[in-house]
Order: structure tokens, then sequence, then C-alpha cells
């Protein structure tokens, strides 16, 4: 069975390989405005988020696994960083980003073709357009990548592979066209500076739908399921809060204030939302843990991640405290409550964070930031006497949950039919390390 | 000869060694291992799971001794080890019907 799968996976490589090979004419584009400064930031920009999945994430969820989960966990992230990046290069990003078309993006830049030296996109114009799509990319695969986490300890590799094919083409690219690449929420006014509805709502929502539909690990609720090493952790931690400095701040696009702005607002979310969390934990347990520090930072930079290029610093503060405060409801009480085994609570801390966020957004944006040349009277919020942003934000959020909810469902299903989707029980038991891939920590 | 195996706390085992050495007991295996007798485990909490942690580590040691030896060990590991508090641990001595140095080939009492 499993070689079989080598050699039809190989066979599908070698076909996109031959495909691959056909190279894009580089086009002559007239005058281009590409900013030296600009350009510089933002490749450093995409490094920081790529970074953040390899090894941020993987390092984060690899620690709250158990020993024997933790390298197919890490498989996860890399796995998915290549997956995403190839169907990105070949579809994904034409798909999002090409064409102003409301529901989903044209073939025009189908395998890049048709950009050159000078081409910009029209929503990055002073960097290189083929720099914005490598930028883009990253913030494909960390939202895939972060679904995994819901279904540690427990997923067939194999059935995740065709999963994160199938939820990057599915799921990611209309949202990410709807929000950013000029689609229908874009034009109802949806502000969301760097994905809290493309990323982290949209992640939490199928991480939820795909806990309820693979069911609960073995042992939930009776098992010893304590983290491995929650020091690497806390490393996947630094990492994704560095790294956040590329993901919010290299959503302004530019080497500029703005990103200033947004990088300021984030650090401060992160800061308050892990605070938050130590000392809601410390009052009602007795103790305040390092993973609840972590927790809540990881909290508070999904909630600020919307909001971070619309918002004043101090913003950044009361969106970390109320994004520290719900997510440390949602993955305690709400979670038990609801009774599903989000392993790493990628919904309480992504969905509720980033539908948090968003909403907030609605509330606190300040015109003066989001001000431009072309749109000079910037997108207030309802401090600033538009309420009816909050309004929009909620529809955005709606959207976003249901398409994300109900495809995520589809998908599964689906790919339950070809392949199935956990490990067999012994397999779960005898742990995924030695059972997907043959390898184990010595 | 018999065998003496204790099981102590992790933090003794360089006092137990001391000791041993000082009555002239030369040798010793140490090994990691988890156990539990009236002293009760801990509780860890992760992102609102409780999890109560009942096998404590402890260290055990094996000793090959002379049957006239067996009671100044035995009590050379009660002094170095005890601490006073419940989980100190339990001696056991058992018999051992042959004992050989691979080196040299000597066999029982000049092997240990």
């Amino acid at each position: 069975m499993t070689r079989d799968n080598g050699r039809m996976a190989c066979g599908i490589a070698a076909t996109l390989g031959l495909v691959f090979a056909a190279a894009p004419a580089l086009a002559q584009e007239m005058t281009s405005k590409i900013d030296g400064g600009d350009t510089a930031w933002m490749i450093s920009a995409t490094a920081l988020v790529l970074m953040m999945t390899i090894p941020g994430l993987a390092l984060f969820y690899c620690g709250m696994v158990r020993k024997k989960n933790v390298l197919a966990t890490m498989a996860q992230s890399v796995a998915c960083t290549a997956v995403c990046s190839l169907l990105w290069f070949a579809v994904g990003y034409s798909l999002s980003f090409a064409g102003d078309a409301p529901w989903l993006g044209t073939f025009e830049r189908l395998f890049l073709r048709g950009i050159g030296m000078e081409t910009t996109s029209v929503f990055a114009p002073t960097i290189p357009e083929l720099l914005y799509v490598v930028y883009q990319m990253t913030f494909a695969i960390i939202t895939v990548a972060l679904i995994a986490g819901a279904v540690a300890d427990r997923m067939r590799f194999s059935a995740f592979l065709w999963f994160v094919a199938g939820w990057l083409l599915f799921v990611y690219v209309p949202i990410a066209h709807w929000v950013w690449g000029g689609g229908f929420l874009a034009s109802a006014g949806v502000l969301d500076f760097a994905g809290g509805t493309v990323v982290h709502l949209n992640a939490g929502v199928a991480g939820l739908v795909a806990a309820y539909v693979l069911g609960k690990r073995h042992g939930y609720g009776t098992d010893n399921f304590a983290p491995h090493d929650l020091s690497l952790a806390v490393i996947g931690t630094g990492l994704l809060w560095v790294g956040w400095i590329g993901f919010n701040g290299g959503s302004a696009l530019g080497a500029n204030s703005r990103a200033a702005f947004a990088i300021t607002a984030t650090h401060l979310a992160a800061s308050t939302g892990a605070l938050t969390w130590m000392f809601l934990e410390w009052s009602t347990r007795g103790k305040p843990s390092v993973l609840g520090m972590i927790t809540g930072a990881i909290a508070g930079l999904g909630a600020i991640t919307p909001a971070s290029g619309f918002v004043l610093p101090w913003h950044g503060v009361i969106i970390g405290l109320i994004a520290g405060a719900i997510c440390f409801w949602a993955c305690t009480s709400l979670k038990l409550r609801l009774g599903y085994d989000d392993s790493l609570d990628v919904f309480g801390v992504h969905g509720i964070g980033g539908a948090t966020g968003t909403l907030l957004t609605g509330v606190f944006a300040v015109a003066a930031l989001s001000a431009s040349p072309d749109a000079p009277q910037g997108s207030p919020g309802l401090f600033e006497g538009n309420a009816r942003q909050v309004l929009i934000q909620l529809y955005a959020v709606v959207t976003v949950l249901i398409w994300s909810g109900v495809l995520t469902y589809i998908l599964l299903k689906v790919i339950g039919l070809l392949v199935p989707l956990r490990v067999s029980e012994p397999h779960e038991i005898e742990g995924l390390d030695l059972t997907q891939h043959g390898e184990a920590l010595q | 000869m018999k065998m003496v195996i204790a099981i102590i706390k992790p933090f003794k085992l360089e006092d137990v060694r001391d000791a041993l050495v000082a009555i002239g007991v030369h040798g010793m295996t140490a090994s990691e291992v988890k156990g539990y007798g009236r002293q009760k485990g801990h509780t860890e909490i992760y992102r609102g799971a409780e999890y109560v942690v009942n096998f404590l580590p402890k260290i055990r040691i094996e000793v090959a001794v002379p049957s006239d030896r067996v009671g100044a060990t035995v009590e050379a590991i009660i002094a170095s080890a005890k601490t006073g508090q419940i989980g100190d641990g339990k001696i056991f001595v058992t018999a051992i019907d042959q004992a050989v140095r691979i080196r040299t080939g000597e066999t029982d009492v000049d092997a240990l």
C-alpha cells in the first residue's frame, strides 16, 4: 500500500516537473515604480514570515505533542511548506491576486507567466511582483500549517498531504482573493491588514471542523497527554513573535511609517496577551504556566493581525488584553463544554483570536493610518464615528466562517473516501513518528 | 554472596556512593526508574487540562557484596539515603548464585 503510494507520488512529481519546466516569458513593462527601500524590507519580511512556519510553528507545535509524535508534527510543517509553495507558484497566486472579478482571480498569472523584472502588482506597486508572489506565498503556507495543530497526534500523513493541496486551492485561495485580491469583501470595505480573517479565523474554523471530523484522540481525557518538551514550544513562540514583525510589518508592503505602527501595535498586543493569560491562570489555577504565557502571546498576536496597520499602538494593548482573556476562556471553558479535541487549540487561539481582532479592527480603526493618495479619507472605525465598519467586519467574519467551515468539511469527507483520515488505533498508540515516517527520537 | 538492591531518591545517589566507598564496597550499578509507594504524585496543568503524575523518578542501585558484609552495606545505605520524608525508598537483599569478573575470569567472592 505504502509503496504504491510512493510510486504514484513519483509519477505525479515527474509530470509536474515537465509542466513546471516551461519557463514564463519575461514581459517588458513600461515605467516601473520599484522602490529599493520597500523591496529590501519586503525581502526581509518574506524571510521572517517563512521562518514563522519553518521552524517557528514546527517547534511551537512539536513541543506540545507527545514524544512519539514530535517528528511527525514537524513533518507536517515541512511538507506543507513544500506543497503549498509549488501549488502557489503554479496556480495559487494567479487565482488569488490576478484579475478583478469578485469571486475568484483569473489564470493570467498561471505559472507566474507575464511577470518580468519590472512588473509590479496593483496591490503592491513599489515592489517587484515576483516578490509580492513570494511574500503572499508565506502567508498561504502558514495558514495551512496552522490547521495541522488541531488534528495533531492522529492524522494520516497521506491524507494530510491531500488535505494541504485541496484546502489551499478551495478554501485559502478564494478567501485570499475576496479580502486581499480585490474580491467582494474588499469591495465591501472589509479591513484586514495582515490576515485576521484570511489566516487566523480561516485556519481556526478549519481546525475546529477537522477536529470534529477526525474525532478525539485515543485516550483523550484519561491518558497523560503532557507535552514532550515545552522548551521547544517556547523557542517556537520566540520565532513566531519575532517573525510577526514581518507578518504585520510587511503587510504595509513598504518600508514606511505605517509598518512601524503595525509592528508596535503587534508587539504590544503580544506582550499584553501574554501577561493577561498569565495573570488569569495565576488567579484561577494558582500558578502562572509558561505554556499559558506563550499561548497568551500568540492569542494577542493573532488578534492584532487584522488591526495592526489600522490602529494606534495603545490599541494594541487593549486588543491584546481582550484577546488574551477571550482565548483563555475559549481554550479552557468553551473547549470542555463543546467537547471537541482540538489538540493544540487552533480554534481557541487563532479562530477566536482572529475573529475578535477582526471585529475590534472595526472598533479602533484610525483613518489617518490608512489614508493614502488613492484614498485620502482613510478607513475610520467605530471610535471615529463609523459604526458601520463593525458590521462590515462582522460580515467578513461570518462569510469566512461559513466558507471555511463548509468547504473544509466537504474536503475532508471527499479525501476520506480515498484514504482514511486517521491512522489506525494501534498505530496511533504506537506513535506517528514510527508508524508514519519510520523514525523515532532516540 | 548477596545482591543489595536499593530504590532511593535521585539526589541521594552521590551520598550513597560515598558512604559505600567509605566501607570498602567498590562497584555499583545505577539505573533511572520510576516508582511509587506511599508518596503521592503531583498534578500538572496544561491549558486547563490536568494530569496526575503518579510515577516519580527514582534511582535503583545494585551492589553485590559477600554475605558477611550485607549488614554493614544496608546500614550505610540507610544512613546516607534517608531524609525522613515519605519516598525515601526501600532496600531488598537477594541471593546471588554465581559471579564472574569478565576480564580475568575470577569467580564468586574474588569477582566482587
